[in-house]
């Protein structure tokens, strides 16, 4: 496999020595990463688009010589371009933050976790039209509604990371990514249009499930095109794995050390330990899973990535770390972290499940459920109907309302509740969980959020 | 960072063209980019992170038959770009060839320079100290006007890019555009009651803007905000009459419609709107422009990103659609002519029809008689972020609200969402006031995050549904 777009780690680190030499730097740390990816989309047929990129960039930090931090980043990694960052690097030092001053990672340096991702053989632009082509025409006689598949891409990209600093620590990784996307288009006489679709990653291009995303994408698509308004008023509600994960990335800020350092989470310095959910209710962030295609071996600061306990039985385990963050919270870092002058900190892979040895008690399905409730599959507008500092959501959503089981599409809708009372009003965990592009989840059912519709 | 695009990169640029040429492409475009961004971010009183960033970079994008392929690359080297652009070809069965006469590229224009007046801009913003100084001023402003507040924030950003654009239909344009961006934001917490509020400010073109701004002003407005929402009331959902504001109030044109009458909206197949010009779209009420010529707001350009000047469009007149906004592949598969809005968030994404400074024009209400002609409804004073889906159905977040009761504002409400249909909305826009006002913002779309202005004066939809609990 060909990569016309690769870093040489001790090139680099060589050169960034020399430079940081010369401007009288002793400390620094470097991340960068380069890729060459490629993407395809069609319109009935037509190739409508195809695109390829070669990325390369680079974020220098450097520490001045009263101990500030700043840092610069650049795409020309050149040697102007290098000393251009560093230069840039050492000027913003002088206006690092005393009161929190980011170091090194002590594990940095530790043993990385296996990672099993082989990389895979990239297929080049036009055999990706031709299966794209190919996928849509399926999908397109799937059902005579579907007139069009406005959004839809196949793309397949060949990417490389790697982490350095003053100290020798050197990590880097290469890994291969593709992924497929289908959002069908429906509209029948006299009715309005409705829209769904499907994702699929995978390693390799030619490993995408492509008739599993078009099967889905169709019974989407379809399941929608009977729909009626709903009346407003407070309802059962069942997430699908896909909606509960979007939620619940949505209020991460509560598990962030960084937002609660910040002051902008929900959580408290001291709520480690804490109750936040029903006693059946678990959350870990798990970067390595199987599942996670995205999966890298360590974060931002060289950290190794690990699986870590979020929520257990219902308490607050720990929160997700930096360096920094970990420092003053006198724990180690998890290996969430960014690089930055401020490290910012971000959950990696999401797996929700039943705490073992617990049960909730209830036996609800989504498949077999007599009572009323509201499957809700998809949520919308995330950055925008979610208040994460205060814990309130109010968001359209596409799902069915089910009544002795029978699904009814719901035309326009929203779905609206405060987080901390959902974490603790969680009925039931379904036994089955999904493997989905966000992380792992069963169904979840939830008592009483406020439903908003047109009826 | 030096100016680096001149008259020099002429014979470069001309070989690519003439290479693509030759090879047989319709068009050949080359997009040369260098940017240099300042980010800074202030907390309590604290500068806690300085953020510089400089990229480079070229977007090639050939056309063959309505078809487009498309390479963006870092390398500017002739190497790198010849890689790229013969990557561009193949993608569309093209091969590049020896260098040769082609009849269908006869050489560049003279450079259309609409950088020449603008090489000091850089030079001119704020250096680092000063910035730093003022989003403390910012911060401290909001301590001394606020209540409650457990995080008080200022944000700055500075955005500067040099551009050049190369046609093999003879377009040769450069240009260098300023953007800056100066953010105040709070949360407020009280017992269990929170607020968080944030307003950001907006320019194109204006190296002072950041002296100039008024702070105590914009630190007034968010700590009245956050003290009002401290202790709202959830709205009560359903359907309703409302008003909503003027500046930022207009994301709810963007969003319901702008984005509809972008012809990539019609190369998908997802517009209502598609064969509707000629038609009444809306109420006679409402009369709609998209231009890019507003002096300091956002949206506002010199050219596009396709090297064409900025135009004004009227979109709908008395609510019958007008026009639609175009570039270069929405008039080549849509037959639109190209309005000056083929834009585009960096070198990495391939220009697209999309939005400039869009916004509902003035109509010839007093705003009161909007509130007046309500009986129970709700009235935006501050609206969040939205988004349109592919069938038309639109989202967008209230932040600050307030019932309208016989006529009257009374108490204010939060965790309003309105949800709506273009085709159905546009027509219950019944009143316009004569109070326009626009305001800064970014759009995310298929050629990326992009800086515009929303805009629209107070206006009174007859019903929408409110969501919230």
């Amino acid at each position: 496999m060909s990569n016309t777009n690769s870093l040489d780690a001790a090139a680099l680190r060589d050169r960034l020595q020399l430079l940081a030499n010369q401007q009288g730097i002793k400390q620094w740390d470097l991340g960068a990463a380069c890729s060459d990816d490629c993407s395809v989309q069609v319109d009935r047929g037509e190739a409508k688009q195809m695109k390829a990129a070669q990325r390369s960039s680079i974020t220098v930090r450097v520490w001045n010589s009263d101990g500030l931090v700043g840092i610069t980043s650049t795409t020309d990694l050149s040697n102007d371009g290098l000393e251009q960052a560093l230069v840039g690097a050492h000027e913003a030092s002088r206006f690092g933050n005393p009161d929190e001053i980011p170091a090194f990672s002590p594990l940095a340096t530790a043993p990385l976790p296996a990672l099993d991702r082989p990389l895979k053989q990239r297929q080049g632009i036009l055999p990706l039209l031709e299966t794209l082509r190919e996928a849509e025409a399926d999908l397109l006689g799937r059902h005579d509604a579907i007139q069009t598949v406005p959004y839809n891409g196949l793309a397949e990209s060949l990417s490389q990371s790697l982490y350095l600093n003053s100290e020798g620590a050197l990590r880097q990784m290469e890994r291969t990514q593709a992924s497929l996307y289908l959002y069908a288009r429906a509209e029948q006489s006299g009715r309005k249009p409705r829209s769904s679709g499907a994702v699929r990653l995978a390693l390799g291009s030619s490993d995408l499930d492509v008739q599993g995303c078009i099967q889905e994408a169709a019974d989407r698509t379809i399941s929608h095109l009977d729909y009626r308004p709903i009346e407003t008023g407070t309802y059962r509600v069942c997430f699908t794995p896909e909606a509960f994960l979007s939620l619940i990335g949505a209020f991460s800020s509560m598990l962030n050390a960084r937002a609660v350092l910040d002051g902008v989470s929900l959580s408290q310095r001291d709520s480690v330990g804490s109750k936040v959910a029903v006693p059946f209710f678990s959350l870990h962030d798990d970067g390595l899973h199987p599942g996670n295609i995205g999966a890298a071996a360590f974060d931002g600061e060289g950290t190794p990535t690990q699986k870590l306990c979020l929520i257990e039985g219902g308490i607050l385990s720990s929160f997700l770390h930096s360096e920094a963050t970990a420092r003053a919270f006198n724990v180690k870092p998890t290996g969430h972290a960014g690089l930055g002058a401020k490290v910012s900190v971000g959950a990696d892979w999401f797996v929700v499940s039943t705490t073992e040895g617990t049960t909730s008690g209830s036996n609800l399905d989504h498949h077999t459920a007599s009572d009323s409730f509201v499957l809700v599959e998809d949520l919308s507008a995330l950055h925008a109907g979610v208040k994460a500092s205060q814990g309130s959501f109010s968001l359209p959503f596409d799902g069915w309302l089910v009544k002795d089981g029978v699904k009814s599409s719901v035309e326009a809708a929203t779905v609206a509740g405060d987080i901390r009372t959902l974490l603790n009003t969680i009925l039931q965990l379904e036994s089955e969980s999904e493997v989905t592009t966000r992380g792992v989840c069963p169904h979840v059912w939830v008592e009483g959020l406020s439903i908003t519709g047109e009826a | 960072m030096t100016v680096s695009f001149t008259s020099n990169w002429k014979d470069l640029l001309e070989d690519l063209l003439q290479r693509g040429s030759c090879a047989g492409a319709d068009l050949v475009e080359v997009f040369l980019e260098r940017t240099d961004h300042l980010g800074l971010l202030a907390e309590q009183d604290r500068i806690t992170s300085v953020n510089p960033a400089f990229t480079r970079g070229a977007g090639l994008r050939v056309f063959l038959n309505g078809r487009d392929g498309f390479v963006s690359t870092n390398d500017l080297s002739r190497d790198g770009l010849t890689r790229a652009l013969d990557q561009a070809l193949a993608m569309l069965g093209l091969e590049s060839q020896a260098l040769q006469h082609s009849e269908a590229f006869s050489g560049l224009q003279a450079l259309n320079d609409y950088g020449l007046s603008k090489q000091d801009w850089l030079q001119r913003c704020p250096d680092l100290a000063s910035a730093s100084l003022r989003m403390l001023e910012g911060t401290d402003q909001l301590q001394r006007l606020g209540q409650h507040l457990q995080v008080r924030r200022g944000s700055y950003s500075r955005d500067w890019q040099e551009v050049m654009v190369a046609a093999s239909d003879g377009t040769f344009a450069r240009d260098i555009r300023l953007h800056q961006s100066t953010g105040l934001s709070v949360l407020a917490a009280d017992g269990d009651h929170r607020s968080s509020v944030g307003r950001r400010y907006g320019s194109t073109d204006r190296p002072d803007d950041l002296a100039n701004w008024n702070c105590q002003a914009s630190a007034a407005e968010v700590c009245e905000s956050a003290g009002t929402m401290l202790r709202a009331d959830y709205v009560d959902a359903g359907q309703m009459p409302a008003v909503l504001a003027n500046r930022f109030g207009g994301v709810i044109f963007h969003e319901a419609c702008g984005h509809l009458l972008e012809t990539t909206q019609i190369e998908r197949g997802t517009t209502p709107f598609a064969d509707s010009v000629g038609s009444l779209i809306a109420h006679p009420a409402v009369t709609a422009i998209d231009e890019g010529l507003s002096g300091g707001a956002f949206g506002s350009l010199s050219m596009d990103d396709e090297g064409m000047a900025p135009e004004r469009t009227v979109l709908i007149k008395d609510g019958v659609l007008e026009r639609f906004i175009s570039d270069r592949a929405g008039e080549l598969r849509t037959g639109h002519q190209r309005t000056g809005s083929g834009r585009r968030q960096s070198h990495a994404f391939a220009a697209a029809s999309r939005m400039r400074n869009t916004y509902i024009d003035a109509g010839p209400h007093q705003p009161e008689e909007l509130i007046a002609s309500v009986d129970r409804g709700l009235y935006c004073k501050t609206m969040g972020g939205g988004s349109v889906g592919p069938t038309g159905q639109f989202n967008f977040a209230v932040e600050e609200g307030y019932l309208i009761e016989n006529g009257n504002l009374t108490k204010p409400v939060k965790g309003a969402t309105l949800i709506g249909d273009a085709k159905e909305v546009m027509p219950r826009i019944s009143m316009c006031a004569n109070d326009l006002e626009l305001a800064a913002g970014f759009c995310g779309s298929v050629s990326g995050s992009i800086f515009v202005t929303v805009g629209q004066p107070h206006i009174k939809v007859d019903s929408i549904t409110v969501g919230g609990r």
